[in-house]
């Protein structure tokens, strides 16, 4: 069940909104998008699910398009949530659940270990605009999941969430994932895409500008991340060869370097300074190769 | 269940238990009862004081017994009770009110009868008018019997002209098939005036509820929007079927019930009596695709819009169609033959009023009946194929809108690019 988009392009009158994008996503696999605000990664699912014609390219799940006969086996939760507001949520998941293929009386029952999952069985017979908009997303992720689909494409999925919520529905979504499905999620939250993810592709101007799994990505970056906490001036290490940036802390600084061997230079130069508190090499997160990468292409 | 039966059966429940439709049918239905029973309602508010009492001062004599026997002919509600005082103690009885009225007849120059109403209050002319009436017929009987005339003469000069009407050509409608057909034809264009209106705004305001609530892309993600679009349009034409057929369940009864009150007057006048069954056809036929035609342009207008409080604007280029559409067809009920109805029942979107107009007016060879219901199907066709390619653009596109210039952005939204 490999999801397949192969050199996709979306044009849209004058700009082009996915530029020649090309992913390959196994099955069981949670797959990272990533990219600022108007990135393309909407117009990609869009694509994926078949609501958007395909300008070039062509996309194929199992080696087959999708189209409307395959609805059962996909999940959608759009980043525009909707749901009908004057609906119960029994009401709404059965006429849903119902165009996803399923039987009444397997929605009701799917429905109740949800709610009672998500520990709010007591909204069964609510309408849906008495619940509160983190209590709508709980409701709109259940409408993704609950014909168990084989590809769940979530667009923003813990946006708007409260800390406890998002814990909730991250663990919804592993259990999902080791239960077969291939999730493709997007978000701009890095460390939600850090810990889920073990691919990712980081999008810009429809264009991808980095994409890999996360083990590789951050291998390829080179660059790390050093911490030094100490009572001493590390001014001079802005200047110092292989930093590449700089940012002074309360108790010390924090600094980019090329790569890992510059912080043994940097190890070597410190000594007898001065007291020496911490000295960390880190990995970078993903929040700096974003920016980099996509900062990068702004200039 | 295939998408579509699940669509559709989901809009028509929705909309039957909605409150606005349980409470205009009940409306509707109360109205329905309520004209049938006309006659005993206005009785049962007019009639609380019984007949009324009127006391006749005759100064002569001699016109007290023919105007009882007259009045007993006809009026039961004007009691007339004579007086065997002066007019002065009459009027007096009037104001005191032992009786509702006072007539005093004398006899005049002329040996005939002339006479004054008293009453108290004189602004109900229903009784002055019937008396007048009768006394009137009185001095025409005494004036011509004065003259020497007969009975006879009299009934010779007032008797009606005979005056009728034939057309020559033999096909044509006879003026009592004529009469017969402008009910049927009145009643269909009626009907299907009132049903785009109101369908084709339910059908709109449910294509922008989905859209506005955007659970639209969840649908159009699990079923093809074009099913999803005439799947809506089917439901909510059960919807409309559920209502009319209410009502005409609810006529029905009503009109078995009481077929001794209304057989005659009623039939007559609308022409149910023994009207041809191929104009019923015609107006089922008609009636289908004008809805069809309709519906598909509202539920492509209700998928442009982006909010609720739009759809009025954008559905009101539709509504002035059916409006003119309609009083076309109201002319040509008078002139079904002016080649300006003749052209117009060509034009698609006035068809199914206009060309069912002069179907049910006028004798029409089968074959421009033919073209324009072919004319008709196409343009169906056609606004289908356009309607389904603006409706999965537009159901994904959002922000202001409310302008026609979002057909094209639609289109192009759904239209692959090379």
């Amino acid at each position: 069940m490999t999801l397949l988009i192969k050199e996709v392009t979306k044009r849209f009158e004058g700009h082009t909104a996915v530029d020649r994008l090309s992913l390959e996503i196994p099955e069981k696999q949670m797959f990272g998008f990533l990219g600022g605000n108007g990135a393309g990664k909407t117009t990609t699912f869009r694509m994926i699910l078949g609501l958007l014609d395909i300008t070039e390219g062509e996309i194929s799940w199992n080696g087959e398009s999708i189209n409307y006969d395959k609805s059962h086996l996909i999940g959608y939760l759009p980043e525009e949530r909707g749901l009908y507001p004057k609906l119960t949520v029994k009401n709404q998941l059965i006429y849903l659940g119902k165009l996803r293929g399923m039987k009444k009386q397997d929605v009701v029952e799917e429905l109740e270990y949800w709610l009672e999952r998500f520990n709010v069985p007591e909204y069964m017979n609510k309408q849906v605009d008495e619940l509160s908009k983190g209590n709508q997303q709980k409701i709109q992720f259940i409408t993704a999941v609950i014909h168990k689909p084989k590809l769940l494409i979530l667009d923003e999925p813990f946006s708007g969430l409260d800390p406890i919520n998002v814990e909730m529905l991250k663990e919804a979504v592993i259990d999902l994932k080791e239960q077969g499905t291939s999730i493709v999620f997007s978000s701009h939250r890095m460390e939600h895409v850090e810990e889920l993810c073990e691919h990712l592709c980081i999008l810009h101007k429809g264009t991808p500008v980095v994409q890999g799994s996360l083990k590789d990505i951050k291998q390829t970056f080179g660059k790390k991340n050093l911490v030094i906490h100490g009572d001493l001036s590390f001014d001079f290490l802005e200047k110092f060869p292989g930093v590449l940036r700089y940012k002074k802390l309360a108790q010390g600084c924090e600094l980019q370097i090329a790569q890992e061997e510059i912080s043994q230079e940097i190890f070597q130069a410190l000594q007898g300074q001065g007291f020496i508190r911490k000295f960390d090499l880190e990995e970078p997160s993903l929040n700096d190769i974003f920016i980099e990468k996509v900062g990068a292409s702004y200039e | 269940m295939s998408k579509f039966w699940i669509i559709l059966s989901h809009t028509y429940l929705t909309r039957v238990k909605t409150k606005s439709f349980l409470i205009s049918t009940a409306i509707t239905l109360l109205l329905i009862i309520g004209l049938a029973n006309f006659q005993s309602i206005i009785g049962m508010f007019s009639d609380e004081s019984g007949t009324e009492k009127v006391v006749v001062v005759d100064e002569s004599g001699t016109y007290m017994e023919p105007l009882q026997e007259s009045f007993a002919a006809i009026d039961e509600d004007i009691e007339l009770i004579p007086f065997d005082g002066t007019v002065d103690e009459a009027q007096t009885a009037v104001q005191n009110e032992e009786y509702n009225a006072l007539v005093a007849i004398s006899t005049n120059a002329d040996q005939l009868p002339e006479a004054t109403y008293y009453a108290n209050n004189i602004a109900d002319s229903g009784n002055q008018m019937a008396i007048e009436q009768h006394l009137q017929q009185l001095k025409v009987v005494i004036a011509t019997q004065q003259s020497g005339i007969d009975q006879a003469t009299i009934a010779d000069i007032y008797a009606p002209m005979s005056f009728e009407t034939v057309a020559l050509d033999e096909s044509a409608k006879t003026q009592e098939e004529l009469s017969q057909a402008r009910g049927i034809v009145y009643i269909m264009l009626f009907v299907l005036y009132m049903a785009v209106i109101i369908y084709g705004q339910m059908i709109a305001t449910d294509v922008a509820t989905e859209k506005s609530s955007r659970v639209m892309e969840i649908l159009i993600s699990s079923a093809s929007p074009v099913t999803h679009m005439f799947a809506k349009i089917a439901g909510v034409a059960l919807v409309g079927l559920t209502q009319v057929g209410l009502v005409i369940a609810v006529a029905y009864g009503l009109i078995v019930s009481k077929q001794d009150e209304m057989t005659g007057e009623f039939f007559s006048s609308f022409g149910f009596e023994n009207t041809s069954p191929t104009i019923f056809i015609y107006a089922i036929v008609f009636f289908i695709l004008g809805y069809l035609l309709y519906a598909t342009l509202a539920a492509m207008l209700g998928s442009l819009v982006s909010r609720i409080e739009d759809v009025n604007q954008l559905l009101t280029p539709m509504i002035m169609l059916i409006m003119v559409a309609f009083f076309i067809a109201m002319f040509g009920l008078g002139t079904p033959d002016a080649t300006f109805i003749q052209i117009t029942s060509f034009i698609p979107f006035f068809t199914p009023m206009i060309m069912f107009l002069r179907v049910g007016m006028l004798d029409i060879p089968v074959w421009e009946v033919a073209l324009s219901i072919g004319i008709l199907i196409g343009t169906i066709a056609v606004l289908a194929y356009i309607g389904a390619k603006v409706y999965s653009g537009g159901v994904l596109m959002y922000g202001r809108s409310g302008s026609l210039k979002d057909f094209k952005k639609a289109i192009r939204l759904s239209k692959k690019e090379k």
